[in-house]
């Protein structure tokens, strides 16, 4: 019973997957688009023998051109830095764009690696066709504990959906950031964080990416 | 004599630095609302850090390194199958009667089929581990969170959780068995497991986070309150958690006008969280403009 079920899920998803693969990017479902970027990433991730041993510059090869397309880093950075935004010189929009881009990469690298038997179960979509902005829900089921919620929100841009946070169990990427950013605009303005991001991302550069503990 | 007197000289000295330091702590409070003991919590914070340090993060990496990965896996399934049960009557407690019905149902498939816990028969038959926590079910029926509290050893809470601790720990199963020494050795290696759990989380904090203390706070502050509303972003928990669709709630967006981005208000799940977290951000929608 069980495997039958699992079956026509399986087949239903691959369709699905098939009949949007030959689509244009821009009229692509949201949750369609990121169930898509997932499940490609995630298989790559897992076939690939050096990814999984933690080559960081295939790892970070595989989120720049399977991930970052679909990702606004703009509005991310504009919400992470809250009000401060406005107030930031155009250079320094761009270079405070540029550093946390560059950390999220290194963090994404990291989480890729670890991947192993996951596998991603996407909920309904709960929106209605008019809506620019979305929420695309999913959990990832691991080989035990309790499944990790991952939401993303998908906003409707000129070139098609793009991401502009994520969910991870329950808490939003930018939120979280927004606390750090403030308090470091507090300490040395604008300047003081993309100095603190520039530090942060040298060091990670200079080390070997973190894979877990064999 | 002069030794008693001693002892409770000593401990009025003590008493007076414990109060000068709240005094202390209390008064440089941080700038975030939602932590006004930022100082004490920050200490705590780098307490617990080096006990993890020295302690901990060596004796859970050994285990996971050392240990076949069946036998880690039934461990952390026994102690899991404990905590589910006190889950179902968190469930219970907050009227879910669906979800403590399959919570229950987990339970009793992976007592008796899964030999005492040790196997994790309800999973791949669709029952997927759920957690329900006593501050969850205070939470629930509408007591707020109160301020971030970094807790010795036991790690980041708020004034909410720690009050519902004890009546967690009351209701931990492990918490009564007999004999004592066989309940304190399966505590330490329920807390090496757990942790062993963490470590490739942990990893990746340090390679997230600017500031490591105000990551994990904004980051579990949110988590918690989501947890709550166990991750709907627009539940109204008093009505009916269980419902598949709360669609209506979702028409309550105001019209999305590119201008105004209508910022997801209505979606986010903390949306008070976030208004007080960043005081002086009012929603990020003026900033995406």
């Amino acid at each position: 019973m069980k495997f039958i079920k699992q079956f026509i899920a399986l087949a239903t998803v691959a369709l699905a997957v098939n009949a949007q693969a030959a689509a244009p990017a821009g009229n692509e479902a949201p949750d369609v688009l990121v169930k898509r970027i997932s499940q490609d990433v995630i298989d790559t991730a897992k076939s690939d023998k050096a990814i999984q041993a933690g080559d960081q510059k295939k790892v970070m090869d595989l989120v720049e051109t399977k991930i970052l397309p679909y990702v606004d880093f703009q509005r991310m950075t504009a919400e992470a830095a809250g009000r401060n935004w406005r107030t930031a010189t155009p250079d320094q929009q761009k270079a405070l764009q540029d550093q946390f881009r560059t950390l999220l990469i290194f963090t994404y690298s990291g989480a890729l690696s670890q991947i192993k038997n996951e596998t991603v179960d996407f909920k309904p979509l709960r929106a209605d066709p008019s809506d620019t902005e979305v929420e695309v829900r999913s959990q990832v089921n691991m080989a035990r504990g309790e499944p990790i919620q991952l939401n993303y929100r998908v906003e409707k841009t000129a070139s098609g959906w793009k991401i502009y946070d994520i969910n991870v169990l329950g808490a939003w990427l930018v939120q979280t950031y927004q606390g750090t950013f403030t308090s470091e605009i507090a300490k040395g303005g604008v300047d003081g964080l993309i100095k603190a991001l520039t530090a942060k991302n040298q060091s990670l550069a200079s080390k070997p990416l973190k894979t877990v503990a064999k | 004599m002069s030794h008693t007197k001693n002892t409770s000289a000593r401990s009025l000295r003590l008493a007076a630095v414990a109060i000068a330091a709240t005094a202390v702590l209390s008064g440089c409070a941080g700038p975030n609302p939602r932590d006004p003991y930022e100082g004490f919590n920050r200490a705590m914070f780098s307490f617990n850090d080096t006990v993890d340090k020295v302690a901990l993060k060596p004796v859970a990496t050994a285990y996971k390194n050392v240990l076949p990965s069946f036998v880690q896996t039934g461990i952390d399934n026994f102690f899991g199958n404990l905590s589910d049960a006190w889950s179902v009557v968190n469930d219970m407690l907050q009227g879910k009667g669906t979800q403590g019905a399959r919570d229950l149902g987990r339970v009793g498939l992976n007592t008796t089929f899964g030999l005492l816990g040790f196997i994790d028969v309800a999973t791949p038959n669709g029952l997927r581990k759920h957690t329900e926590d006593f501050g969850q079910t205070l939470g629930y029926w509408g007591v707020g969170s109160g301020p971030y509290l970094m807790l010795p050893l036991l790690g980041p809470s708020t004034v909410r959780d720690t009050v519902a601790l004890p009546v967690d720990i009351a209701g931990d199963i492990w918490h009564y068995k007999d004999p004592v020494y066989i309940r304190n050795i399966g505590t330490v290696v329920r807390v090496v497991d757990q942790r062993a759990n963490l470590l490739d989380a942990s990893n990746l904090l340090e390679e997230a986070a600017l500031d490591r203390y105000e990551f994990v706070r904004d980051g579990y502050l949110q988590r918690r309150e989501s947890q709550v509303h166990d991750g709907e972003p627009d539940a109204k928990p008093k009505k009916s958690p269980d419902a598949p669709d709360d669609k209506d709630n979702k028409d309550v967006k105001p019209a999305v006008t590119p201008a105004s981005t209508a910022e997801a208000a209505p979606t986010v799940p903390a949306t008070l969280a976030a208004k007080e977290l960043n005081s002086g951000t009012p929603a990020a929608n003026d900033a995406s403009l």
